[in-house]
């Protein structure tokens, strides 16, 4: 579905991608893991056209996204930093994304289920972090696109509505959805994920499922794995 | 476009700094007619307040705004929307929320202490338009520092010191060049100086219309070409015009090849 | 006894004036055939009509009067149309067209010299080179005529009422238009002008030279190339006049030069480039003018000396004073001033602290003319203050003392 052939990004002098290539199939978790500053934020926002690479070629079903719009339409995107204009309503927020996106969505289900009723005449700026995160998930969840990408998703959750995100993460993935994910929770990892991808250095290190990572660093915890990946890298 | 415009300035209509700045002219209006008691006192007033203060607030309004709406700038981003788009918008919603302030907030006063019946109308409906440049142009510069600027607090200085610069930095070393080069010929000079700085000409423009009767005092052919014609009147928007679009258009630009 | 009743009556019918009247269809066709055929006293009635006519002699004491306004066509010969020299006489009621011009000739639409109690009214100029002159004169009253011109330059232009060598005239309810100057006085003695509109005129809209003991009042002047000229006169009384919009480079309210003892009151003085432009100028007083958004409300060009400004408004001009040289000898006392930023802490209506009229800016402008660019700049205000602080360029001791809180009624 996704296709990355050397794609290369440089802030400064700082190289955060390097050359790196990457086929992502249909259907399926794929979880995007590494170091701080590993370059998985910017391999996503590559993807989504918020950064601008250096070189290389980003391709959505054979179609080249690189200075496109248009093909936002078909991806959710859930970011790391829950913000929003403050003075808006969170109705008004959903409104206006719906506005944005003329495209069929199911909000109210969503908003039922993360218990929002309540805060929906509220201004954003009045809300806690969890119920913006919570927000953040309705807007990324209410449509119905193909590839669905999640950024941190479980920052600031409760357990309850962590539960609630992982089902419905289970839910678009039964769909035949493309789900990528970044996160630093290994436990979200080891449950959901199909395929993984570690990048360290702007480079893909390691790309398999969690058994095969296991399997190769002969590590029994996910943790320990990818330690074990990183400590063979100091070598 | 338009719908980003719209809850960019809703999301401003809203916000309590927008209602600062409209009580802050809307009193600014009642103190200035009532110390004045004369519209045509308060307009002249005014006209010093405007070419200050609304480059001030536009600059500061700017930045702050750029600022703080990075997070649902970055959440737009990832809407189908084209990325200069969110930026125009976004810079028009500031933009058209202020000119709003602005003209309500002065025009109300005016109209009830009896504007329709005063000859000073022209001047002050001028200078609204004037004062709604001003905010065009300085929003506008001050998106553009912070477009080019990560950190805010540097972002917010250099914003400052671009309005400090252009509003008393510029005519300061303006006034003492023409002071030193006194024996050359300087009108043409002096005339093409005031094009570089957006608050100079708004104020020649206004003082076109409140001080002529000065402005006509100076000899030389080329002011009185100028001053003395509809050509200053021309020439002045051109170029005021010209100060609109071309931070607009780098904010175009810049905002196509930015990460976020 | 019944006879010389009889007689009597016969006597006075015979001295009684006659009125002549002259038309197309009457029996007298022309002015002039009438005023040869009138005597002392009567009148000369003319009838709606076109008369192309010029040269018409005046010599005697007649009333010559246009019903319904005739028009006189001076088919732009180089004659004046109306030539008069007598005593006791009325031109009034005509539409004056064609009046031819001239350089080197002295022509007018009514030429009056060597003339006693005469008097000009209700006509109507229209293009004139001249539209009166008036020369060697004296008892005359010249009231509500109405003269334009199309002048463009100065040179190739004449004046509205051009007076010479006169003594008490009144020029009254007058309106002159496009002349080189509206009105132009020369050796006029104890005359007094009032009520006229002069406006758009190239030069002066009122211009007195060498003539003393004058009042002028009540005038409008607007928008002439350089406002009111006085030079040269003394004892001159100018009050509740309007001087306004006379701009440009050389362009004055009201100029005056070599004058002395004049008084100078209740006038408006507004929006001109300089309100009064002032030089060798001696004990003169200025008292209850309004000087309102001018460029420079006065401008003294040096050799002033015991002038007197005290109960003025000073009101939004973009600089009150300016001078280039010393001042010390005038007097500025108990005006308003609208920048006056001072307080009055006892309430007299006079504020505690001097005013300083001279701003550091209006010196610089007088150094380097093209700073005037920068006026209102918040630079200009910045260094405007620190100099009202602590001043260094203006001088020292020009303030007015007792500057009041509250403007003079008008």
């Amino acid at each position: 579905m996704i296709e990355i052939k050397n794609l290369t990004k440089k802030f400064g002098k700082l190289v955060v991608l390097d050359g790196l290539d990457l086929d992502i199939k249909s259907g399926g978790i794929f979880a995007v893991l590494g170091p701080n500053g590993s370059g998985k934020t910017t391999l996503i926002k590559s993807i989504l056209g918020m950064v601008i690479p250096n070189s290389g070629e980003i391709t959505i079903d054979n179609i080249s996204v690189l200075k496109q719009w248009e093909y936002r339409n078909e991806i959710n995107y859930l970011p790391q930093i829950a913000n929003f204009p403050a003075n808006l309503t969170v109705v008004e927020l959903i409104e206006m994304v719906k506005n944005l996106r003329p495209k069929k969505s199911n909000e109210n289900e969503l908003i039922t289920l993360f218990g929002l009723t309540p805060f929906l005449n509220q201004k954003l700026g009045n809300l806690s972090g969890g119920t913006k995160q919570k927000v953040n998930i309705i807007l990324t969840f209410m449509f119905d696109s193909n590839l669905i990408i999640l950024d941190e998703p479980t920052n600031g959750l409760d357990p309850v509505a962590l539960i609630h995100l992982k089902e419905i993460i289970k839910q678009e993935k039964e769909k035949g959805k493309t789900l990528i994910i970044t996160t630093h929770i290994m436990g979200l990892v080891e449950e959901i994920a199909d395929e993984i991808v570690f990048l360290l250095d702007g480079k893909i290190y390691f790309r398999g499922s969690v058994a095969d990572l296991k399997n190769q660093t002969n590590q029994t915890n996910i943790e320990h794995a990818i330690a074990h990946l990183l400590t063979k890298e100091n070598v | 476009m338009f719908k980003i415009i719209k809850y960019s300035f809703y999301d401003l209509m809203r916000s309590r700094w927008s209602y600062v700045y409209f009580a802050f002219y809307f009193a600014l209006g009642f103190v200035l007619l009532f110390l004045n008691n004369d519209i045509n006192k308060a307009v002249i007033t005014l006209m010093n307040i405007i070419i200050v203060l609304t480059p001030l607030i536009g600059t500061i309004f700017g930045v702050m705004y750029y600022y703080n709406s990075k997070e649902f700038t970055e959440l737009l981003l990832a809407q189908p929307i084209k990325r200069n788009r969110i930026f125009l918008g976004q810079y028009l919603g500031v933009s058209f929320s202020l000119a709003l302030s602005l003209v309500l907030g002065l025009g109300v006063p005016f109209v009830i202490y009896g504007l329709f019946n005063s000859p000073a109308i022209f001047d002050f409906v001028l200078l609204l338009i004037t004062g709604t440049f001003l905010n065009f142009i300085f929003v506008a510069l001050a998106f553009n520092i912070a477009l080019s600027n990560e950190n805010r607090i540097k972002g917010f200085g250099y914003a400052i010191l671009m309005w400090l610069f252009l509003a008393v930095v510029y005519d300061g070393l303006f006034l003492i060049s023409l002071v030193i080069f006194n024996e050359y010929p300087l009108d043409k000079i002096s005339l093409f100086a005031t094009m570089f700085n957006p608050i100079d000409l708004s104020r020649i423009l206004i003082i076109l219309k409140l001080d002529i009767s000065a402005l006509l005092g100076y000899t030389g052919a080329v002011f009185q070409q100028f001053f003395g014609t509809l050509l200053g009147m021309i020439i002045s928007f051109v170029v005021l015009s010209f100060w609109v679009i071309l931070p607009v258009g780098r904010i175009a630009l810049k905002a196509n090849k930015k990460d976020f | 006894m019944r006879f010389f009743l009889i007689l009597f009556l016969l006597v006075t019918i015979c001295l009684q004036a006659n009125t002549i009247k002259v038309c197309e269809s009457c029996k007298i066709k022309t002015i002039k055939e009438a005023i040869l055929l009138a005597k002392d006293g009567d009148t000369v009635s003319v009838k709606k009509g076109i008369y192309k006519e010029t040269k018409i002699n005046v010599d005697k004491s007649i009333y010559i009067i246009g019903e319904d306004y005739p028009t006189l066509d001076g088919q732009n010969k180089t004659e004046s149309i109306f030539a008069a020299k007598a005593i006791d006489f009325v031109i009034s009621g005509f539409i004056f067209k064609n009046v031819g011009l001239s350089y080197t000739k002295e022509i007018a639409a009514i030429y009056v010299s060597n003339s006693t109690n005469f008097n000009i009214k209700n006509n109507v100029l229209e293009d004139v080179f001249y539209g009166f002159i008036i020369q060697s004169s004296n008892f005359g009253l010249i009231q509500n005529n109405k003269i334009t011109g199309k002048s463009i330059n100065e040179t190739t232009s004449g004046n509205g009422i051009h007076v010479w060598k006169c003594k008490n005239l009144r020029i009254e309810q007058n309106i002159v238009k496009g002349m080189r100057d509206g009105v132009y006085l020369e050796f006029v003695n104890n005359s007094f002008i009032s009520n006229n509109t002069s406006q758009n005129n190239v030069r002066y809209g009122l211009h007195f030279m060498f003539s003393n003991n004058n009042e002028y009042h009540h005038n409008e002047f607007r928008e002439n190339g350089a406002g009111v000229a006085v030079m040269f006169s003394k004892s001159i009384k100018m009050h509740h006049n309007t001087f306004h919009f006379n701009w440009g480079a050389a362009s004055y309210g009201l100029l005056l030069k070599e004058i002395n003892d004049a008084e100078i009151y209740d006038n408006i003085f507004e929006q001109n480039t300089i309100g009064i432009n002032i030089e060798g100028c001696n004990r003169i007083s200025y008292k209850n003018n309004h000087f309102i958004r001018n460029g420079w409300a006065l401008k003294f060009r040096g050799g002033c000396y015991k002038n007197i400004f005290e109960f003025n408004n000073f009101v939004s001009n973009a600089f009150d004073l300016s001078y280039n040289s010393k001042l010390n000898d005038n007097k500025f006392e108990a005006n308003y001033w609208s920048d006056y930023t001072g307080y009055d802490l006892d309430k007299n209506g006079i504020g505690d602290v001097a005013y300083r009229p001279v701003k550091l800016f209006s010196y610089i402008v007088n150094n380097t003319p093209e700073t005037l660019i920068l006026l209102r700049s918040l630079f200009v205000d910045i260094i405007n203050f620190s100099e009202k602080v602590s001043p260094v360029f203006t001088p020292d001791n020009l303030i007015d003392a007792k500057p009041l809180m509250k403007p003079i009624e008008l």
